[in-house]
């Protein structure tokens, strides 16, 4: 039996269909890996799989697809850290470090308070957070971030509902 | 508050979210006119979502990094698959000619590139098991073929891990193996369409490459290995 490819991928149409996505995905893999350059590694990866499974994609919105993809290698890429992170007992740097974005001179309180949510939203567990990013950010729907993410709407919901208690708690508790 | 708000404040949450259907959404209406906690929840969840969605960073993907992105190329079909093998070839094979001139040419430094960008830290593995039975399912579903994982480790080729490759528009599977303190790459691409000869050896910037054909998928391996142990290593993956 001869190898071959199931189909021959158009790529016209994934031009098409699914790169202008990309803004999207590189916002998604940022968020959910909380690092710059280890978010474009995840959206190569993503963009070299979408390209693979594009003969499979069956049409409609690409872009919940492409989130998945991008969704699954983050997470990957985030599992595959961790193990390296026990062995030599490195924590996880991202999570506390200060975002290397950051001007020192913010500490100017209207931007402080302007970076507040943002800190709070890249604190949030990662099963919270992407609802977050998937909703407030990337203006998927229920049905969408439940595709993305492989849970059901009503798991979407409540997952929802307690990312945003945690946000109001840690907003108020600085304006106080 | 009274019992229904724990059930309704996911359907206040809902309807800000733009989910409700307008039946729902006139009944928590209703609910909120008699329930004034209800009420500032859905004042407090309102604030909130503006607030997020206009504080909080986005990434948008960086012009250099889009440019950098691998592209997909229209690439002609694979010729063996048709009953109309000989025209097909005809037109395929000047259409090539045409579209992509000395295309073939360029593939073995877009493999020794490609090689030598792997061994950069951390990119060298995806998935890193000295097992076969490791590898072989991590490629499932992640390439549209089977890729051929076969360990050497008996005769001093040891499997040490895989990983997804894309050169010159097309998907490849990377397995790689260990000869000491050398790293070889082999490269496996469904069909025996790339450009170039099918089968061959040669050197880039001191890394040497054999190039050959076999089961219908092109395979190239490459590695500062001298050019007599690589081909012992080829040599003894092809006949295992």
């Amino acid at each position: 039996m001869r190898w071959r490819f199931r189909a021959d991928p158009d790529a016209a149409s994934f031009e098409r269909v699914v790169l202008p996505h990309l803004d999207s995905a590189h916002n998604v893999a940022r968020w959910l890996v909380r690092d710059a350059s280890l978010a474009e590694d995840v959206v190569q990866d993503a963009m070299l799989r979408a390209l693979s499974y594009y003969a499979g994609f069956r049409g409609g919105d690409a872009r919940p697809w492409l989130l998945q993809i991008v969704r699954n290698v983050a997470y990957n890429v985030l599992a595959k850290r961790a193990q390296r992170a026990e062995t030599s007992l490195d924590d996880d740097p991202s999570a506390d470090a200060p975002d290397p974005a950051d001007d020192p001179e913010a500490a100017l309180g209207k931007l402080q308070d302007l970076r507040q949510l943002d800190r709070a939203l890249a604190a949030l567990p990662a099963e919270l957070r992407e609802c977050i990013v998937l909703k407030e950010l990337e203006e998927l729907s229920y049905k969408e971030i439940a595709q993305v993410t492989g849970v059901p709407i009503g798991t979407v919901m409540s997952r929802l509902w307690r990312a945003r208690q945690v946000l109001m708690r840690q907003s108020q508790g600085c304006e106080a | 508050m009274n019992e229904d708000c724990d059930e309704i404040r996911l359907l206040i949450q809902a309807d800000l979210d733009g989910e409700l259907r307008p039946a729902e959404a006139a009944r928590i209406a209703a609910h909120l006119e008699h329930c004034p906690r209800c009420a500032e929840t859905q004042d407090q969840l309102a604030i909130l979502s503006e607030r997020v969605r206009r504080e909080t960073s986005s990434y948008p993907i960086s012009e250099d990094f889009r440019a950098a992105l691998p592209k997909p190329v229209a690439r002609r079909r694979p010729v063996w698959l048709g009953a109309s093998f000989g025209a097909g070839f005809a037109v395929a094979a000047s259409l090539a000619l045409l579209l992509v001139p000395q295309r073939g040419a360029q593939w073995p430094d877009e493999i020794v590139a490609s090689h030598i960008r792997a061994l950069q830290p951390g990119h060298l593995m995806d998935v890193i098991s000295t097992d076969q039975h490791t590898v072989k399912p991590w490629f499932d579903g992640r390439l549209p073929f089977a890729p051929p994982v076969k360990d050497l480790v008996a005769i001093g080729f040891p499997l040490v891990g895989g990983r997804l490759d894309y050169l010159e528009g097309r998907p490849a599977a990377a397995l790689v193996y260990r000869r000491g303190q050398h790293v070889i790459d082999l490269y496996a691409f469904a069909g025996t369409d790339t450009p170039g000869p099918l089968s061959g050896s040669g050197s880039r910037d001191g890394y040497n490459f054999i190039r050959w054909e076999q089961d219908g998928m092109s395979l190239w391996a490459v590695s500062d290995l001298n050019a007599e142990e690589m081909a012992d290593f080829v040599r003894e993956w092809r006949r295992a």
